[in-house]
């Protein structure tokens, strides 16, 4: 039972994490209809960057805020640089592109920062709180599921309540019509995109410091799971990416704790599968338009 | 009949060939050789039907098993000739049921979903090997077939399992060739064209993507067996997601949807590898050990995005462009310029069958 507990909360930590970064695929999604392959190797670099910065400043939050920044910039830059340029009459540049694209990030950085796994110290403790005999939360626990609560309300309320959310929405959605509205469509795929990697590099930054270390291919695990999470909750739907991020969390979690931790990939593969031949387009997505 | 003639001449030319090169160059033509054929798989399945497969090599991986496992229980009972068609019949096999499967998930998603549940496909295959009777990080061995009694004063045992490579990927990439400019080719175009005219037309998507799949799976297979010949062994460190992104860059690079393009692409992901590590040697042995085989995939990288904002045809489009410059201005059509158009014949039956 404290097992239980004990991987449960775990698996609920990683789960928001996972979902704030199936939240980043979402919003790329929603905002330029494609489906973003270097998020994880754009996500790295911005750890990077908070690692040099936390480096040399000593501040951990110094570190966190310079990442942020580096993730929405990197975001910003890609879009106007090279996505933007692709013709989107099918979806395979965009991938191809971001195919290319983690192959140069990941390889620059493997160059330039070395191969091996460099340690970052969270900025809590990781040893958990016992409550009643049974170990629950760690602190750092705690800060990411505070965290990840803070930002997904955020995005929420900009989605729902704001103009510039409407706006957003609305290039995305249709764009010919947005345009002729005075949107300006160009400009909300760059917000877009900006506000997906900066979210993708806060899920990154979060995770990091409980993995092996910072390393050009440590978020590549993320990125795979919450893709997983992003399909079987909907690529539309932030609800569904909420939903899916906590469920895989702590199944995750759970076969990693009870069976081992080589047979996670395949429990979150089968799940996919599943999902993916019973409802194509995932469990809170909405119909789509009509083929024939 | 005229294709078997070309395949011929090719395979031919390409068996003279291994005599110009040192073992070290032979064993780099037979790992070549098999990328080819999972590259050939792969580029028709990207170009004619536009279904993006992340997780090739785990297609390639499953040949290997597949090969491995068969060579291996025939070649107690039986001699090395039957244990290696056996173990081929395997790898064919084995792939193709892992591409069935993943075809009939195909013919149900399309872009990004599909590329994502290949992906998964990759990152799984360790634990697969760990968790499935596959051997763990060790893999499987496979039988060494030695150069033959008439040819062993005359070739060494790298140019050997060169030849059968060579041969093996001639029989997986062939039947390909064939498909492709066939009607089953014209089907596949015209899914990816249009689904609902298709459809109108007579064509239904979902078995056509789906036998793309399979398709493309079994070159794959055999591809991983001509690696199994030459290495005697397969292991899932050899099919992890590096790999697997440099066989997309390998059909992109050639142009996808283009054989001869494929045939290109893969020499190049073998070779310029091995040549840029050979030239990080020569560097201060720090940043030599930063470079090495870090400096190959960020030049990949690099010329996959460039390829695909100024060139989507490849490298065989830029060729066919030097041959034949005075075509027609180029329109996005759905097949590579340069490639022969299906036979007239091929044309009215997709009218009238379903």
């Amino acid at each position: 039972m404290e097992r239980f507990v004990f991987l449960l909360s775990n698996g609920l930590a990683r789960g928001a994490v996972l979902a704030l970064f199936a939240l980043s695929l979402v919003i790329v999604w929603r905002a330029a209809r494609v489906v973003n392959f270097a998020q994880a190797a754009m996500a790295v670099v911005a750890v990077y960057a908070a690692f040099a910065l936390t480096a040399a400043s000593g501040s951990y939050w110094i570190g966190l805020l310079g990442g942020l920044l580096t993730g929405a910039l990197l975001g910003a830059a890609v879009e106007r640089g090279l996505m933007r340029r692709l013709p989107n009459r099918t979806p395979l540049p965009g991938m191809i592109c971001a195919i290319g694209l983690v192959m140069v990030l990941q390889a620059g950085l493997a160059i330039a920062f070395g191969p091996q796994h460099r340690p970052m110290r969270p900025p809590f403790s990781e040893s958990p709180i016992v409550i009643g005999g049974v170990p629950v939360l760690s602190p750092y626990n705690l800060f990411v599921l505070a965290t990840a609560a803070a930002v997904m309300g955020a995005l929420a309320l900009l989605f729902a309540k704001t103009s510039l959310g409407l706006r957003l929405r609305a290039a995305a959605f249709a764009p010919e019509t947005s345009r002729l509205l005075g949107v300006r469509v160009p400009r909300m795929a760059t917000i877009g995109w900006t506000l997906s990697l900066a979210t993708a590099s806060l899920a990154a930054l979060l995770l990091v410091p409980v993995e092996l270390g910072l390393n050009p291919h440590s978020v590549d695990l993320l990125f795979v799971n919450a893709f997983a999470v992003a399909v079987v909750g909907g690529l539309d739907s932030p609800i569904g990416a909420l939903t899916a991020g906590l469920g895989i969390g702590v199944l995750v979690s759970l076969v990693t704790g009870y069976v081992s931790a080589a047979a996670a990939p395949l429990a979150v593969l089968a799940l996919l599968t599943a999902v993916l031949l019973l409802r194509p387009g995932g469990l809170f997505a909405a119909k789509e338009a009509r083929t024939a | 009949m005229r294709l078997t003639l070309r395949a011929a001449a090719i395979t031919l030319a390409a068996i003279a060939a291994t005599f110009g090169l040192d073992p070290f160059r032979n064993y780099q033509l037979a790992t070549a050789a098999g990328v080819f054929a999972a590259v050939a798989g792969l580029t028709v399945l990207i170009g004619l039907t536009g279904q993006l497969s992340l997780g090739h090599a785990v297609l390639m991986a499953a040949g290997g098993y597949g090969y491995a496992a068969a060579a291996t229980a025939t070649a107690d009972v039986a001699p090395l000739p039957v244990a290696l068609l056996a173990g081929l019949i395997g790898a064919a096999l084995t792939a193709g049921i892992l591409g069935l499967l993943l075809g009939l998930a195909a013919a149900r998603l399309h872009g990004p979903y599909l590329a994502g549940l290949t992906l998964a496909l990759v990152i799984a295959l360790p634990s697969a090997a760990n968790v499935l009777p596959l051997g763990g990080e060790q893999g499987r061995s496979a039988p060494l077939l030695p150069v033959p009694e008439a040819l062993s004063s005359l070739i060494a045992i790298e140019q050997w399992h060169a030849w059968l490579a060579i041969v093996i990927s001639a029989a997986a990439v062939t039947p390909l060739v064939a498909l492709r400019s066939g009607r089953h080719g014209l089907r596949m175009r015209a899914v990816l064209d249009d689904e609902t005219a298709a459809r109108l037309s007579g064509v239904n998507p979902g078995p056509v993507k789906t036998g793309a799949f399979v398709a493309g799976a079994i070159p794959a297979g055999l591809g991983g067996a001509a690696l199994a010949v030459a290495t005697q062994q397969v292991a899932p460190g050899g099919y992890g997601i590096a790999f697997s992104l440099l066989l997309v860059v390998a059909a992109v690079l050639g142009g996808l949807g283009s054989i001869g393009g494929a045939a290109i692409g893969s020499v190049l992901v073998v070779a310029l590898p091995w040549l840029i590590d050979t030239a990080a040697e020569a560097v201060p042995a720090d940043l030599g050990r930063r470079l090495d085989g870090n400096l190959a995939v960020l030049l990949f990288g690099a010329v996959v995005i460039a390829v695909t904002l100024a060139r989507p045809e490849g490298i065989a489009g830029l060729l066919t462009g030097l041959r034949r410059p005075k075509t027609a201005p180029s329109e996005p059509a759905p097949t590579p310029p340069g490639e022969a158009p299906p036979s007239n014949d091929s044309k009215p039956s997709t009218n009238t069958e379903r």
